[in-house]
């Protein structure tokens, strides 16, 4: 028996209704290392994390938390045992401020005994720095979330995860909408979050954002583990052609060169 | 300014610099608080005969009526920020105001404890509006449209068993009652302002806090706003929505206990056709029906907008009919007014 990880998903499966969205994945992560889940469009990666986030619970399976299983009933537990997701939803309130979404269910308060407020003037200093730290400069953080565009909106979700994410973090597709600049910032965050001893959880399907920054690597494909690699026991194309099952992408490539041609 | 630690400082480019008036546009609040101003000179004019503006017996007047509004519609405007509806707030008026002249008149109670009771009956209530709605996740409108009739045969029923008429009557008999009175009900040293006055601007000013500066005012925006999105971030959405119903039926609950000492009596049928007027205002005053957005200031000038058209009509000494379609006309006028401001906000900045 060896030293109980930080966060472990022990043979986990989830149904919704007879859809089997997962069987029997199992994976764990550690303090100061990050774990890749990589898969297609329905492989059941968002499903994994939600589980690991306290959204949904698992129909098999335990979660552990250093080697003690938890059950997460709603995301407040997950939050209160430092777990921060970025949802792929991004599950911000469009018509809310950005400060007011940042803090939303961890709302920073002043006052004595009974008497709380919430402290805004707090919540939009951090909310500023936070965010000019990731590179992007809010105009306004009164300005409503819902205006915000598709890029500005993930990085206020990542801002947010990574501040409130002090054991684990887990960010599904972080980079789907993001420029080149930012999306190179969201993996140098992953690095730092690892480098400060936070465990991370990347989900993505480009197998070239999770190379670099992972330590482990599984892949998932209609529900089932395709297998979970150590960084030293997979190379890049390796990883690339069980993504995209590598005869799959073979013909792919032929398909697209002969579009090619045509045009 | 002093902390960011990023290079850039001080106004954004990309910020246009907008004017305060420009600014003051984008409010929920606003198109209310115009339409208030509105309506105050226009029945300055239609009413000059009684001296609208500058008779203070006349504000006197229309803020009675107006608080008689109000202040229920502070939690409506709350709730309905928070995404639901209570149809039940109004005949919990009436309820509340049988309950109290039944414990004091029939069960000799003194005033003040059974004004304790009366506002247990309106958690209670509120808790099982709450709890059904959370819990079968049907419409609040369904859910409260159904206690509404429920209550409403109550009403009519259980005073028509008590005493043989449509009303319980000396309320004022009980013991407790003036002092009592003096605190929910009464006058005010000047010119006839009601006390009733001061519980309207006080429980505003309450809501309004508690939606701008408190933990539980976000919480409120979120349940409105995307319920899920605040669940997955560890908002008690359900929890949050609970108590605003809560709060609802028991803020009915103490309008029903303010209008028993007022009255002396309590109609088995008050309170009915309020729940209309309490989203009328909360609308006019700036919410969404689909929740996330509004303002409870806001709703206090809805409120007193009504309340001067209700007493403007008579003052003004038109068929008092014509208040509904008043009523209606402000309703449609601020739904357009406040989309128009709601686009400027979402978009113009
Ligand atoms: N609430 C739900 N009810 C029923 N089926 C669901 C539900 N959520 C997900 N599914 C199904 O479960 C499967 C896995 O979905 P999931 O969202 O986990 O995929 P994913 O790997 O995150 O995909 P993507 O890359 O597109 O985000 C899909 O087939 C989806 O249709
Ligand atoms: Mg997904």
């Amino acid at each position: 028996m060896t030293m109980a990880h930080l966060l472990e998903a022990d043979h986990i499966s989830k149904y919704y209704g007879n859809i089997v969205a997962l069987n029997d994945i199992s994976t764990y992560v550690d303090a100061g290392e990050v774990t890749c889940i990589l898969g297609d469009n329905g492989a059941g990666k968002s499903s994994f994390i939600k589980i690991l986030s306290g959204v949904h619970q698992a129909d098999k399976g335990r979660l552990l938390v250093e080697g003690e299983e938890v059950h997460f009933t709603s995301p407040r537990d997950a939050r209160a045992a430092g777990i921060a997701t970025v949802y792929q939803d991004l599950a911000m309130v469009p018509l809310m401020s950005i400060w007011r979404n940042f803090f939303l269910g961890a709302e920073p308060r002043k006052g004595f005994g009974p008497l709380q407020w919430f402290d805004s003037g707090k919540a939009k200093s951090i909310v500023r720095r936070e965010l000019s730290e990731m590179g992007i400069d809010i105009r306004d953080p009164d300005q409503a979330v819902g205006t915000l565009s598709g890029g500005e909106r993930q990085s206020v979700a990542i801002a947010r995860a990574v501040y409130f994410g002090a054991r684990v973090l887990i960010l599904d597709e972080p980079t789907s909408a993001l420029g080149v600049k930012q999306a190179g910032v969201v993996l140098k965050y992953i690095l730092q979050a690892r480098e400060r001893g936070v465990a991370v959880i990347f989900i993505t399907h480009n197998p070239h954002h999770a190379y670099p920054v992972g330590d482990r690597f599984v892949i998932l494909n209609r529900g089932q583990s395709l297998g979970a690699f150590e960084k030293s026991e997979i190379d890049r194309q390796e990883l690339v052609r069980l993504m995209a099952g590598g005869k799959e992408l073979a013909e792919l490539e032929h398909e697209l060169e002969a579009i090619k041609v045509e045009v | 300014m002093a902390e960011t630690a990023a290079p850039k400082v001080a106004p954004d480019e990309r910020l246009v610099r907008v004017g305060p008036l420009a600014g003051l546009l984008t409010r929920p609040d606003i198109g209310a608080f115009l339409g208030a101003v509105a309506v105050f000179f226009a029945f300055g004019y239609f009413a000059r005969s009684v001296n609208w503006i500058g008779d203070p017996g006349i504000a006197a007047g229309w803020t009675d009526q107006a608080a008689q509004y109000g202040i229920v519609a502070v939690p409506v405007a709350l709730l309905m920020i928070g995404g639901e509806f209570d149809l039940s707030a109004g005949v919990m008026i009436g309820s509340s105001g049988l309950l109290l002249g039944y414990l004091t008149t029939f069960k000799h109670m003194n005033v003040w404890p059974a004004m304790v009771l009366v506002l247990v009956f309106g958690l209670v209530i509120g808790l099982i509006n709450g709890l059904t709605v959370v819990r079968t996740r049907l419409p609040s409108f369904i859910v409260t449209l159904a206690t509404f009739f429920v209550l409403q045969g109550v009403n009519a029923a259980g005073t028509l068993k008590l005493t043989g008429q449509t009303a319980i009557q000396d309320i004022d008999t009980a013991r407790g009652f003036n002092s009592a009175r003096r605190i929910f009900a009464g006058d005010l040293t000047h010119y006839g302002f009601k006390v009733k006055v001061l519980w309207w601007i006080g429980i505003t000013l309450t809501g309004a806090w508690l939606l701008a500066k408190t933990r539980f005012g976000n919480w409120i925006y979120s349940a409105g706003g995307e319920p899920n999105a605040a669940r997955n971030v560890g908002v008690p959405v359900a929890r949050t929505k609970i108590a605003l119903f809560m709060m609802t039926s028991t803020i009915a609950s103490l309008m029903g206990i303010i209008e028993a000492l007022e009255l002396r009596s309590m109609q088995a049928k008050e309170g009915i056709g309020l729940e209309f007027i309490f989203i009328i205002c909360a609308v006019v005053g700036g919410c969404l029906l689909t929740g996330g957005f509004g303002s409870v200031i806001g709703t206090l000038f809805g409120a007193a907008m009504l309340g001067m058209v209700q007493l403007g009509i008579i003052d003004a000494q038109w068929d008092s009919n014509w208040t509904f379609t008043f009523q209606g006309g402000i309703l449609f006028a601020a739904v357009m007014l406040n989309t128009l401001i709601r686009s400027r906000a979402q978009k113009a900045r």
